[in-house]
């Protein structure tokens, strides 16, 4: 089954705070991501995953009347933005919980663990022969 | 049929005669394995352009051998540091495929094949990736393509699996008569789900994407031919018939789900109908009654009946409480809690559904709401029938479903 692990990260002042952390924290982190990037696909359940822009290089489009783009420069107000996601190819619930809490401690600042927020949902597919 | 496909065809079929003896012979099931899919990937080429060869068997045997012979040699020319001496050697080999007698496959070799790939040490996924690809003669690709998963991600999973195979030490042996049925359970269950997945993943056309229903049939077939007398293996293939019967009727027009009660029965395979029933029948003659004769009988009863009112409900109620007691699932309970409605009126599937509400295994399942959906709407309660069919539409992980169901409960709505 399949499913999508949200990597949220806080807002902080519309860029990605990584930004401002220290080379060696840095490097860790990304070393961290790759490890973990690689652990998936040796498992043989990797789907796909992509990191996204930072929250500066956001735009909201909304269609205008005629259907041409409106774009909003100002990203509105929330707390936490989507980083990144994975989707992955697992055999249970579990097991996509189980990966998520390892993306959670993904090491920050001074190595302590970010404990950031994944949020896992379950990609939606057909539903099974027997019920229909 | 175009000439590729025949030789795709031909190819799928011989794939797991030859990797069964190779892997036989050479004991090495992994080396085996990847020579033989070189092999076939070989032939997918040759043949289309150059002909199919007097005789494929021969020439995927032939090809396959080479592959491994070449493997064993550039390995112990790696070690040896001896790489002139190895290339030297395969000079002036001729290629002459060995006929059919002298190459020795035997039946059994595809049985302990598909025991192998479907032992219960491997996971689920693993097991099908592996079955597909030694027994289904697909391509790593060509699964990938299937699971919608890279095939970089397939290839891990078949490699893995081929690792565990090692590591357990699993020989390629026909397993104890004391073994052999709950392996054979297990084979069929790999088969089972192989040809779910062909349905829950039936939604849009991808090109080139192989399915996965017929590939199941196809396997579930082959394993018929070499367990004629199991009454199991043709119940499997009953259910999967008398299933896939339905399946044009199924799905709407853009993609949507048609339940068995709104479908146009016209649309259903007379001939998979025919051909389902007349297994099922044979098998439960047969006297001993497992799991899947006894679904298979089931979708023999709702595919017989011409019009959804001419339903033998009352039949269907008592094969369900057969299969509770045969395999105690609690999805099983569900079921016979419609039927018994249909015979005995909602009220009575509603006081069955609330015992299973305190069931671990399926309390608080999406199912259980969007059951109580119809039989509340059955019943005439119109509101206690939205409430519901919304709480399962929320929690449905199926696309087409949760569609159907707030259409279900937009109709009722006010």
């Amino acid at each position: 089954m399949k499913y999508i692990l949200m990597m949220n990260t806080p807002r902080g002042t519309g860029d990605y705070e990584i930004n401002n952390w220290s080379p060696e924290d840095f490097k860790n982190h990304i070393a961290f991501l790759h490890r973990y990037n690689s652990e998936l696909k040796e498992a043989g359940e990797w789907v796909g995953a992509e990191g996204l822009a930072p929250p500066s290089e956001a735009r909201l489009v909304r269609a205008r009347k005629d259907g041409t783009p409106a774009t909003d420069g100002v990203f509105p107000e929330s707390k936490e933005f989507l980083a990144g996601y994975w989707i992955i190819d697992v055999d249970s619930p579990e097991r996509a919980y189980e990966l998520a809490a390892k993306a959670s401690a993904a090491p920050g600042p001074g190595d302590t663990p970010l404990n950031m927020a994944i949020e896992v949902r379950p990609i939606m597919s057909g539903p099974l022969p027997t019920e229909g | 049929m175009t000439e590729t496909s025949v030789a795709k065809n031909l190819l799928r079929d011989l794939a797991p005669q030859v990797l069964g003896v190779i892997a036989r012979k050479h004991g090495d099931f992994a080396a085996a394995e990847d020579a033989v899919q070189e092999a076939l990937i070989a032939a997918s080429v040759q043949w289309p352009a150059a002909g199919i060869p007097a005789n494929p068997k021969g020439w995927l045997y032939q090809v396959a051998i080479r592959k491994l012979t070449d493997y064993a040699r550039s390995e112990a020319a790696r070690r040896k540091r001896e790489e002139n001496a190895a290339a030297e050697m395969f000079r002036g080999d001729p290629f002459v495929p060995p006929r059919d007698s002298e190459i020795g496959i035997d039946e059994d070799d595809t049985l302990v094949l598909l025991f192998m790939c479907c032992h219960p040490a491997l996971t689920s996924s693993s097991a099908i990736a592996l079955t597909l690809r030694a027994l289904g003669g697909l391509t790593t690709a060509e699964i990938g393509s299937a699971f919608l998963v890279p095939e970089a991600t397939m290839a891990q999973r078949i490699s893995r699996a081929k690792l565990n195979i090692k590591s357990s030490n699993i020989p390629f042996s026909m397993p104890t008569d004391a073994e052999k049925a709950g392996r054979l359970s297990a084979v069929l269950h790999v088969l089972y789900l192989i040809f779910n997945e062909g349905y829950t993943t039936s939604n849009g056309s991808e090109l080139n994407r192989p399915d996965l229903s017929n590939e199941a049939i196809r396997l579930t077939r082959s394993v018929r031919q070499l367990l004629p007398g199991n009454a199991e293996v043709a119940g499997l293939l009953a259910l999967m018939l008398l299933t896939d019967a339905r399946r044009t009727a199924r799905i709407g027009e853009f993609g949507e789900l048609i339940p068995l009660d709104e479908q146009n029965r016209e649309l259903w395979d007379r001939k998979l109908i025919a051909e389902g029933i007349a297994i099922v029948s044979g098998a439960l003659s047969s006297g001993a009654i497992g799991s899947y004769q006894i679904q298979a009988a089931i979708a023999a009863v709702h595919d017989e009946a011409g019009r959804v009112e001419d339903t033998d409900w009352s039949q269907i109620a008592t094969l369900y409480g057969l299969l509770e007691r045969e395999s105690d699932n609690s999805m099983v309970s569900l079921n016979k809690a419609i039927a018994v409605a249909m015979v005995s009126g909602p009220m009575a599937g509603l006081e069955l559904i609330d015992k299973l509400d305190s069931d671990p295994r399926i309390g608080g399942h999406y199912r259980l709401d969007a059951v109580r959906g119809h039989l509340f709407e059955k019943a005439g309660d119109h509101a206690g029938a939205v409430k519901h069919y919304r709480a399962a539409a929320e929690r449905t992980r199926s696309a087409p479903e949760r569609d159907y169901l707030q259409a279900r409960a937009a109709r009722l709505t006010p």
